[in-house]
């Protein structure tokens, strides 16, 4: 029973670790349209 | 295309949540390890991810090293022709059989060496020019998400049932974690080196790493190690009903790392678009003050 925590350790932290990296290409792709924005405005 | 992939990550909710159902409460309860065993319908998933992710990153590496040569490029694609021939009927001779690990079915065998002159096409063909460096990067940065994961869920499953978190100087295991800190260091070297020529690195730090695959997923079959034998395609006992969960959790994680791939790559296509309108603005701004310089001085 005591080895069941296992299990939901490993089921915890593989999500975590998708859930971080996919907040990682959320953060990138905002901060690369916040870049190309003011280039544009920049041109204008 | 812009609405596939909503639905297509609608699917892939799904098929997750549907493979969690499966993996806790349809597949039967393993007689030796308990419950702790339900590991497995994560982390061999994530490891078949990663394999696949890394050899997609070694056939784009091996593409972008050889584009720029066409009699490189030609005898790569010779080369791949030759190895897809070769492997597809040498593990059927009775020599060669002998040579294959015991357990290891020819057909597997045979059918995985196909994939590579498979794969050096396919990737030719949808992407061509500097998409293929694109399409190596993303496929680095995704297999070590995922073998990131193995690293983490191999300890977990392992203290319970080895009653160790690690075996130090067992082959799969230090195997795995080189691999790991090759593909590292590839994404290292392109983050930070700032050279011309840091593409054509990478590309060849990727194809010597990728020589680390085979070994990983060949070490439980040549050498003696703490980690179990492989559970499929290798003889092993595995109950059909684990089995089916097993490969409906992979089909399941192999469309979450395409979605996962499909938005790295756009972002990587972003980024570059991002860095040349940098430079064209550093171009203009240069030739600007180029050219106000003499006119300034002709105003004096």
């Amino acid at each position: 029973m005591n080895a069941v925590k296992y299990l939901f350790a490993a089921y915890i932290a593989t999500w975590v670790i998708h859930a971080l990296y996919i907040g990682s290409l959320v953060r990138r792709f905002s901060r690369l349209r916040q870049q190309l924005k003011e280039l544009g405005k920049r041109e204008r | 295309m812009k609405r596939l992939f909503p639905i297509l990550s609608i699917i892939a909710v799904a098929e997750l949540a549907y493979a969690l159902y499966l993996a806790l409460v349809v597949a039967p309860t393993d007689a030796l390890q308990g419950d702790v065993y339900r590991i497995i319908y994560y982390h061999v998933p994530s490891a078949w991810t990663a394999f696949l992710l890394f050899f997609i990153n070694f056939v784009a590496s091996v593409r972008y090293l050889v584009r720029s040569n066409a009699s490189a490029e030609k005898a790569a694609k010779w080369v791949a022709i030759g190895i897809g021939v070769v492997g597809f009927i040498a593990p059927f001779l009775p020599l060669i059989r002998k040579l294959i690990p015991a357990g290891m079915q020819p057909s597997a065998v045979s059918t995985t060496i196909v994939l590579i002159p498979v794969l050096y096409f396919l990737v030719g063909k949808f992407f061509p020019g500097d998409k293929l460096d694109v399409l190596a990067v993303t496929s680095a940065e995704v297999g070590v998400v995922f073998c990131t994961i193995v690293l983490v869920t191999g300890p977990l499953w392992a203290r319970p049932v080895w009653g160790i978190w690690w075996a130090p100087g067992d082959i799969r295991l230090t195997s795995t974690l080189v691999l790991w800190l090759i593909y590292v260091s590839y994404l290292v070297l392109r983050r930070f080196s700032n050279s011309a020529q840091t593409q054509m690195l990478a590309a060849a730090l990727a194809v010597f790493g990728a020589l680390d695959v085979p070994l990983v997923y060949l070490s439980i079959w040549f050498f003696r190690t703490q980690h179990p034998q492989p559970v499929i395609g290798g003889g092993g006992s595995m109950d059909p009903r684990m089995l089916q969960v097993l490969l409906f959790s992979w089909m399941a994680f192999l469309l979450f790392g395409f979605l996962v791939c499909w938005s790295r790559f756009r972002l990587e296509l972003l980024k570059r678009e991002v860095e040349q309108a940098h430079a064209m603005e550093s171009l203009v701004g240069a030739d600007a003050s180029n050219t106000s310089l003499p006119l300034s001085r002709s105003a004096r």
